[in-house]
């Protein structure tokens, strides 16, 4: 069963195409890292999931409904956007009442647990929390509505090491424990591998290449051999990224049967570095790569 | 978490997978006997809790070991060891130990450093398996 489904979705400002063409499927209980530079159209793509944008052109479905359409479309979804907004002059208990009464379903024992847990003071104003305390506070309020999917946008980009860890920590038990779907933003490419599962990678507001993380890492490699042309590979190997120098070639390419050319030295390649070959080479890759996404 | 009897460590730089980090690590404690027959592994939940990865990485590496014969999954209830792997080999670790004591100390004597000490290892380790094979 798809959690998440778009279908040659579009968005533009303006002039400007800030997503385009982007076609994906996510299944339930997947949890998706979405990767890309700035303005790569990461933030759009989320706000279209839960229905804060629609779409210019296309479709988007989510858990069945269409967000922003369907009025009950966001009853099961969660959502933290970036940088934690929450109402600074609420207090911590305020934000929970208003959780519990803008909410069709709340588990308020999940809510006061996690603020307990987490040692927030009830009576504290949100504004004088610190970056990781809005954070939980602002994942508390998205996790007591129990969502099938939660959309986190870039949740940890402004917390400590430690902040971090108990942040994802916290994501990963939930789906653990309830199985939620999970599609989170995120620059970090080592948060984004120790806990995803799916890897959407964004490059100018297209998906450059999307699919199962383990799927991804085995159907890459690096080709290190003399210099030569890269227009004379077969057929089935696409190269994402070539570099040369004056007697080497090194090209990473995307290819998922064997590399039978023995002139080549084969290497496997990290998801750091799949994620940057995409990064550097632009789009030229993803209008001959088939999304993999499953 | 009192009754967990071993936690894992996630190395994200090590370059091995980490479900692979895990099966391994369960199979060290077996071989030290940490880890013995009918003991749980820590749940799902407890290892995510733990080390931040995802779930199905813990599942993966637990069919694995089921797989290795090392382990169990109960429906319900938990993965529990099903065999242990120390036997006659853990009393002979400590004179092996001592041996290697030993031989360190001659090679660093020698002036070898621990980047040499490791190569060394390492390439004797790889061609001594190999006339195994062969």
């Amino acid at each position: 069963m798809s959690a998440l489904v778009a279908e040659g979705l579009g968005k533009r400002y303006g002039r400007r195409w800030a997503l385009q063409n982007c076609s994906l499927s996510i299944q339930a209980g997947a949890v998706v890292g979405l990767v890309g530079a700035n303005g790569a159209g990461k933030s759009t793509l989320l706000h279209l999931a839960v229905g804060l944008l629609q779409p210019n052109t296309g479709r988007i479905d989510v858990l069945g409904r269409r967000p922003g359409i369907d009025a009950d479309a966001l009853t099961t979804v969660g959502f933290v956007a970036q940088d934690a907004p929450v109402y600074d002059s609420l207090t911590v208990a305020d934000h929970l009442q208003l959780g519990r009464r803008t909410n069709a379903i709340w588990d308020r024992q999940l809510a006061q647990d996690r603020v307990e847990r987490l040692g927030l003071d009830r009576r504290q104003r949100a504004g004088r929390l610190s970056g990781g305390q809005r954070s939980q506070l602002a994942l508390t309020l998205a996790m007591a509505k129990r969502p099938e999917l939660l959309v986190l946008d870039e949740p940890v980009a402004s917390l400590d090491p430690l902040a971090r860890r108990g942040f994802l920590a916290d994501v990963v038990e939930m789906v653990a424990e309830r199985g939620s779907t999970v599609v989170l933003s995120s620059h970090l490419i080592a948060d984004v591998e120790r806990i995803c599962d799916h890897l959407i990678v964004m490059v100018e507001g297209q998906v450059a290449v999307a699919g199962p993380v383990e799927q991804l890492l085995a159907s890459h490699k690096v080709l290190t051999g003399a210099r030569r042309d890269v227009r004379s590979m077969p057929k089935d190997q696409l190269v994402v990224q070539e570099r040369h120098t004056d007697r080497q070639t090194t090209v990473l390419v995307q290819a998922d049967g064997p590399v039978l050319d023995p002139g080549w030295i084969v290497s496997e390649v990290g998801l750091e570095d799949l994620v940057l070959a995409y990064m550097t080479a632009g789009n030229a890759p993803a209008r001959a790569l088939r999304a993999v996404a499953s | 978490m009192g009754r967990c009897v071993i936690e894992f460590r996630i190395e994200s730089s090590s370059g091995a997978p980490p479900y692979r980090q895990i099966v391994h690590q369960v199979r060290q404690a077996l071989t030290l006997g940490v880890l013995v027959q009918g003991d749980q592994l820590p749940t799902v939940k407890e290892v995510v809790g733990q080390v931040t990865i995802n779930p199905n990485t813990v599942l993966k590496a637990y069919r694995e070991l089921e797989m290795e014969g090392l382990a169990e999954g109960r429906p319900g209830v938990g993965t529990f060891i099903t065999r242990s792997l120390v036997g006659s080999s853990l009393a002979a670790h400590h004179k092996l130990q001592v041996d290697l004591r030993r031989w360190l100390h001659k090679a660093r004597s020698a002036g070898l450093d621990d980047a040499s000490i490791q190569a060394l290892f390492e390439s004797t380790f790889r061609s001594a398996s190999n006339e195994e094979i062969a």
